[in-house]
């Protein structure tokens, strides 16, 4: 029965003004039974208040070599990072 | 039998139910039909420890005797057990378990609702926390009810004979003895008879959705919640009391 069951990738939010981050991937028959099977098997020490379920073929990654071209000229380029303010004192958490 | 006999029996019931249940529920860990639902039976399963622990805790303080929650599930013989007949009866395949459970979570899912209401605030309060676990538990057996009966023709052929061969045994769920009487009469128990209308139209309209006969036969099984069991409970016991029983008071 298995082999049948796609994979899909299971994403959680776990508290809200917090993003849904992937958590891992699991076996369905259809979104509706992956959305149940990921709270029984993601939620069940209190790590989410929403699932999102996407089935993994729908996924494009990046691929690992193109890891250089595609990320490595941001290496020297820290003017991007914004580090170069004098913030007052009052400001807080940042 | 006096008011406090009938309580006891009446919380013991529902703690009986909950743990043989969950025994059972337990058999499939780590033989679940996928890696996925072999984790969603088994969190059903803790579900129903959980609240038969709560139960049997109660059941100690209305019994005044000094046991504790561990001794009542462990070191009771058969005859004392009063759960019905419907949750020892064996796991068999994915269709019978998946059926056994929806047959019991649609009674237990308005049975708790009403209970909601007891004059009885601790047994309120349990039912109130329980009704959110038993929610998802009906959604759950319910899911695979359709899921499976409006599969494929073996997967509904399965599922039709396991809903025909367990349906003997939903006749005790809404069935009233002494006990009921006494325990609807002080507020504290639930009219067995206004759940049974509720019970058969959802039995009805989740066995329509999946494509499924409702059975018609009017014979019920009947006797667990008196007492008298089927020859699976001593098996279940047999497991899960044998630590106790050879090693007394052992604890880990």
């Amino acid at each position: 029965m298995k082999k049948d069951w796609p994979l899909w990738e299971i994403f959680i939010r776990s508290k809200n003004g917090l993003s849904h981050k992937h958590v891992g991937s699991l076996h369905a028959a259809d979104a509706q039974m992956a959305i149940e099977n990921a709270r029984d098997v993601y939620t069940r020490r209190n790590e989410g208040i929403s699932i999102w379920v996407v089935e993994s073929k729908h996924i494009t990654a990046s691929s690992p070599d193109q890891a250089e071209s595609l990320f490595d000229p941001a290496d020297d380029k820290v003017y991007r990072h914004p580090t170069f303010y004098d913030l007052p004192d009052e400001v807080k958490h940042i | 039998m006096t008011l406090q006999q009938a309580h006891l029996e009446y919380v013991l019931r529902m703690g009986d139910n909950a743990l043989i249940l969950g025994q059972r529920l337990s058999e499939w860990c780590g033989h679940g039909p996928v890696l996925e639902q072999d984790i969603a039976i088994t969190n059903i399963a803790l579900d129903l420890m959980g609240q038969a622990r709560s139960l049997m805790q109660y059941a100690a303080e209305l019994e005044g005797e000094g046991r504790n929650e561990d001794q009542i599930a462990f070191l009771r013989d058969a005859w004392d057990f009063r759960n019905v007949l419907l949750v020892e009866q064996p796991n068999q395949d994915w269709a019978y378990t998946i059926t056994r459970q929806f047959y019991f979570d649609a009674f237990n899912y308005y049975f708790h609702r009403a209970l909601t209401q007891s004059t009885d605030s601790h047994l309120a309060a349990i039912a109130e926390k329980s009704l959110k676990e038993v929610t998802y538990h009906l959604r759950y057996s319910s899911e695979w009810m359709i899921r499976l009966g409006d599969g494929t023709d073996l997967s509904h052929q399965k599922m039709q004979a396991a809903v025909d061969d367990l349906w003997m045994y939903t006749g005790e769920l809404t069935e009233m003895n002494e006990v009921d009487q006494m325990m609807i009469e002080a507020g504290i128990g639930v009219d067995l008879s206004a759940i049974k209308s509720l019970y058969d139209e959802k039995t009805c309209e989740i066995l329509n959705m999946a494509t499924m006969q409702v059975p018609t036969d009017t014979w019920m099984q009947t006797g667990g919640k008196n007492g008298r069991h089927s020859e699976h409970l001593g098996y279940i016991l047999a497991d899960m009391q044998f630590m106790q029983r050879a090693y007394p008071d052992m604890q880990w």
